[in-house]
């Protein structure tokens, strides 16, 4: 039989969880009915601020139909309060006595707003700003009065102000502090917002003391503590809220400031759920969508009885929803003893941001005006990042970073047409119109939709500020902790712990120890799983062609057409007439339809048919011709200039030493890509420092460079050190390599990688602690001894033959496709 | 009519991969599951005729190589929010040989 579940709170935080609890399979098991106070469906609460602003309409903010509740077999009592929970027989009463019995119980009663008791306060006109009635009895009065008072200078009481008066009343906020939204601004960023709302013809009321609501039957004013009273039709408490906790309470269940949960969501009645505004996590009671959401999540995963959400608190971040006016904040403000602050602020332009910051930390973030970059900050705030290698230009945002082409401020003013992302050529518009028709929330749902930022990601940034701006900050912001795909809860680290911690060598034992959700993994994690490994027991771990990308399996990049690209190893660059002859030879052998020289200083022949590829493999083998990896998460090109052999101004032998570093490090397997370069003078012509590992030759020695690349989003090398042999080149690159292939997630480059764990952190690693240097080096040695093997020969001389054969039944010359079943 | 055609022996085909047949008319993929369940499908996405054949295999799906859209080897059916469908064909072991039934030419006219 069924267990029945019940919901008591139509809201935002349990509808949430029901929508997640219905994600997975085990939501089958309940019958769910849900009881509210509000005759509504369930609706978006954060947009009642541009409803009442007249920018949206009460339909537009409907988050769930009636229909989805049938859809989904949920039985919805609108319009009925839950008075009386029994815990004993457990079954919850309403007021109008239907009574309904439950095995889980879920409670969601939100909050209410918190209503001064001075006199008066009970008079009619005298409201909070909390739900659709509440914005029907201000529309009312906007018809009928003139004046409007609010009380409260926060977030609530500026978007009440504002909706009240683009409807064409004149409102005064009174606010008793002496700056406006005091615990997200601080004093530069509240000073602007209070100005350019004054502008727009907002009055304020500072540092006063409401005393009485005058009236008698409707308000007619307010008096403050110093005497002074001014007139109102009309007043709108916004001061606070307090978790509705009186149903829970009056049932006994254990509550404080709200209804106490633990990190499963759990009341102290372990039958009965809570989450959202009612709840009390950690000592914390949030008032915002984001962490709510979290919660919704983990306590779906409870009810479904699967056992392993966590909820750890959030960090919440605050955007202002008035139009044409942006405004950001996020984390600690407040400047204390050991932070520093980074300040930008432009008058003018009427821009303003402030970043705190301790140990090369984000702490927290204040933005005016602009606020593209908000989420940006946000996101490595919550990560904890390392910031110094780009403290330098983090005021000025993520596009100084060399977000290129992308990352302009304007994404909000743009039209509807304008690309965002630019791989899967989804715009503006189509990101929008799935954001409102399909009610999304995350990143992951719109990338499941729509396909933007599903590829190369550079427009995650916008596609996250669209989100923000259309479902207002109730979007869920990514999760700081990412797990590695939908197989698994855990992240990278946590997975490369295992494997290292238990020693485990196969994926099979990393799927069991972790208790993975899908037998085989899926795309996204066996390549991950097969990597990891092989970099952590080299030579002892099989590696698995199945779980390798197409590429990687075939040894060359697959085609929009199906055919295979190949490009053999010039080391440094340098080749000889043979070699141009043996490659001319299978040229013309196997037809290849173009030949291009590459980027990375060697020769690819596009266009060539699967089968093919081993007979031609052997004939360039014989030449000498190896692998060049140029379709592998793996060590692909040494870039290389003339250097000191002919050129004037060459201070020494780059391409020489381009070579030794390509046959040091060619065949070794990599997190992602890796290209190194050497130039033989500052001039370098060989782009040496927007590689993953470059050299710039200088007269005394070598600079060494790391963590740059090309690409999406250029970044420029930091200097590790300077070195004065080739063997300490050779050494130190070898140092670099393996901590990368050791620390670094999987499709992680170096600059993303360098950039999380910091400069500092590798510094230390390789310069620091010679010892630890050195057993790098060695580990990359044993792995080389087991990677430096060219898969070509290998294939051409018969391995992995089915591989490349098709088997042929060529008599069937038509094969119908009506034979499908 | 259609016929039952024995076309390689199930050793052959890597668990969680594919092997090609070509035919005249079309390539078809028959894929090996974990536990050797095999599956027939034309080798083209119904995305943008990608190789299905080369993608990565999981449970009764596989992941197409060119732009990561999961095809349901089963029903031939694109999976979450993408749109499309390619044949699929009847496929079995018998004896530790896989056999495909296909159309013969005269029949498919
Ligand atoms: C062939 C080549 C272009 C050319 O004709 O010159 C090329 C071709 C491809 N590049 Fe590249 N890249 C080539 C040099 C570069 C360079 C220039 C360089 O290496 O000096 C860059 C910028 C430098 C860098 O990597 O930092 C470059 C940055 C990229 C990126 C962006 C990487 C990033 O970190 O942002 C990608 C996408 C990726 O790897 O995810 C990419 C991906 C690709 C892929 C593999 C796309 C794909 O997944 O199918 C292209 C394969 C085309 C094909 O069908 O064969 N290619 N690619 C170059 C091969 C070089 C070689 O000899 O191995
Ligand atoms: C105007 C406004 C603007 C906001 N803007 C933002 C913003 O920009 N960003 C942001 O993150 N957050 C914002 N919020 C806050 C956000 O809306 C809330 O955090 C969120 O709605 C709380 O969800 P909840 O489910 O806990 O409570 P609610 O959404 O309030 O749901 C609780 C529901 O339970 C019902 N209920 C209560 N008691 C009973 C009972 N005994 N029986 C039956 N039903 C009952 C209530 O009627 C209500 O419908 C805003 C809030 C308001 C009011
Ligand atoms: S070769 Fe590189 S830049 Fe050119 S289209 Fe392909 S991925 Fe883009
Ligand atoms: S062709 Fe298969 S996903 Fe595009």
């Amino acid at each position: 039989m069924k267990k029945k579940l019940v919901l008591v709170g139509n809201g935002m935080a349990g509808v949430r969880t029901l929508e997640e609890l219905l994600k997975l399979e085990e939501a089958g098991d309940y019958e769910i009915t849900v009881f509210g106070s509000e005759p509504h469906p369930n609706y978006n609460r954060i947009m009642l601020s541009p409803v009442l602003a007249g920018e949206k309409s009460v339909d537009d903010i409907v988050l769930n139909s009636r229909e989805w509740y049938q859809e989904n077999g949920i039985r919805l009592y609108s319009g009925e309060r839950v008075v009386e929970i029994n815990r004993v027989g457990r079954t919850v009463k309403t007021a109008s006595g239907i009574s309904v019995g439950y095995d889980r119980l879920l409670i969601a009663t939100g909050s209410t707003p918190f209503i001064i008791p001075v006199p008066g306060s009970d008079l009619e006109g005298v409201i909070g700003f909390r739900d659709i009635s509440d914005v029907e009895t201000m529309l009312a009065a906007t018809r009928n009065h003139a004046k409007a008072v609010v009380i409260g200078g926060g977030l609530l009481g500026l978007e009440a102000a504002n909706g009240l008066m683009k409807r064409g009343m004149k409102v005064t906020v009174v606010h008793l502090m002496d700056r406006l939204m005091e615990r997200q601004l601080d004093d530069p960023a509240a000073t602007m917002l209070r100005q350019s709302l004054e502008a727009g013809g907002m009055k304020f009321l500072m540092e006063a003391q409401t005393a009485e609501i005058l009236g008698t039957d409707r308000v007619t004013g307010v008096k403050f503590a110093d005497g002074t009273q001014i007139d109102a039709g009309l007043v709108v408490m916004a001061v606070g809220i307090r978790p509705n906790i009186e149903l829970a309470q009056r049932a006994g269940i254990y509550c404080e400031r709200g209804i106490l949960v633990n990190d499963t969501m759990q009341t102290y009645d372990p039958r009965i759920y809570a989450v959202g505004e009612c709840v009390q996590h950690r000592n914390t009671c949030y008032g915002l969508v984001a962490p709510l959401f979290e919660q919704a999540k983990v306590c779906a995963n409870h009810l479904a009885q699967l056992g392993y959400g966590r909820y750890e608190g959030s960090i919440t971040s605050t955007k202002l929803k008035v139009t044409g006016i942006d405004l950001f904040s996020a984390g600690e403000f407040n400047q204390r003893d050991g932070d520093e602050t980074l300040v930008l602020q432009d008058a003018a332009e009427g821009i303003y941001r402030k970043l705190v910051i301790r140990d090369n930390r984000i702490r927290g973030a204040v933005m005016y005006g602009d606020t593209m970059d908000g989420t940006w900050y946000f996101q490595l705030l919550r990560d904890g990042t390392d910031i110094s290698g780009f403290r330098r230009t983090i005021l000025f945002g993520q596009h100084d970073l060399g977000d290129a082409g992308h990352g302009d401020a304007g994404i909000l003013s743009l039209p509807d047409s304008a690309e965002v992302c630019g791989c899967n050529g989804v715009c503006k518009g189509e990101v929008v119109d799935a954001i409102v028709k399909k009610g999304l929330f995350t990143l992951e749902e719109v990338r499941a939709h729509t396909k933007a930022s599903s590829s190369c990601g550079s427009c995650t940034g916008l596609v996250e500020a669209l989100l923000a701006s259309t479902v207002g900050e109730g979007y869920t912001a990514t999760p700081s902790k990412k797990s590695i795909c939908a197989c698994t809860k855990h992240s990278h680290d946590e997975v490369i712990n295992a494997i290292r911690e238990h020693g485990l060598k196969s994926m099979d034992a990393v799927r069991d120890l972790l208790a993975w959700k899908t037998p085989d993994g899926c795309a996204i994690c066996r390549p991950a799983l097969n990597y990891y490994l092989l970099a952590n027991w080299p030579g002892e771990y099989q590696d698995d062609a199945q779980s390798r990308f197409i590429n990687e399996r075939a040894h060359g990049n697959i085609q929009k057409d199906g055919s295979y690209s190949v490009v053999p190893r010039m080391f440094g660059g340098l080749c000889t007439p043979d070699e141009l002859r043996a490659i001319a030879n299978v040229a013309d052998k196997f037809k290849v339809p173009e030949i291009k020289v590459t980027g990375g200083q060697r020769i690819d022949m596009f266009g060539v048919k699967k089968e093919d590829l081993p007979a031609m493999w052997r004939d360039l083998n014989a030449a000498g011709l190896v692998s060049g990896h140029a379709y592998g998460k793996a060590m692909r090109t040494c870039k290389t200039c003339v250097g000191s052999e002919w050129c004037r101004f060459g201070t020494q032998d780059s391409t020489g030493l381009g070579v030794k570093l390509e046959q040091l490090t060619w065949g070794s397997w990599m997190p992602h890509k890796f290209k190194l370069a050497v130039s033989g003078c500052p001039r370098n012509c060989a782009e040496a420092t927007i590689k993953d590992f470059g050299v710039v030759c200088v007269d005394s020695g070598y600079e060494l460079h790391i963590g740059g690349n090309g690409g999406i989003k250029v970044r420029i090398t930091d200097l590790l050190c300077k070195v004065a042999t080739e063997e300490e080149v050779l050494e130190y690159c070898a140092a670099f390599t393996q901590l990368y292939r050791e620390e670094a997630h999987y499709l992680e480059r170096t600059a993303p990688w360098l950039e999380r764990v910091g400069l500092n952190h590798i510094k230390q690693r390789l310069l620091e602690d010679e010892e630890g240097r050195r057993f790098l080096v060695e580990r990359f040695r044993t792995s080389q001894h087991h990677a430096q093997i060219d898969p070509w020969r290998a294939r051409a001389e018969g391995l992995e033959a089915n591989e490349f054969t098709p088997i042929r039944l060529t008599q069937f010359s038509k094969v119908s496709v009506g034979a499908q079943s | 009519m259609s016929e039952w055609i024995e076309v390689v022996e199930l050793t052959q085909i890597p668990v969680l991969g594919s092997r090609v047949i070509r035919t005249g008319e079309m390539d078809i993929a028959v894929f090996r599951g974990s536990d050797d369940r095999v599956y027939a499908i034309r080798d083209a996405c119904p995305h943008k005729n990608g190789p299905l054949s080369q993608g990565i295999m999981h449970g009764d799906s596989v992941t197409c190589p060119l732009h990561n859209w999961k095809i349901d080897l089963t029903s031939g059916e694109a999976l979450g929010p993408d749109e499309g469908c390619t044949n699929i064909f009847p496929v079995k072991v018998e004896g530790g040989m896989v056999l495909l039934q296909l159309s013969l030419s005269e029949e498919a006219a």
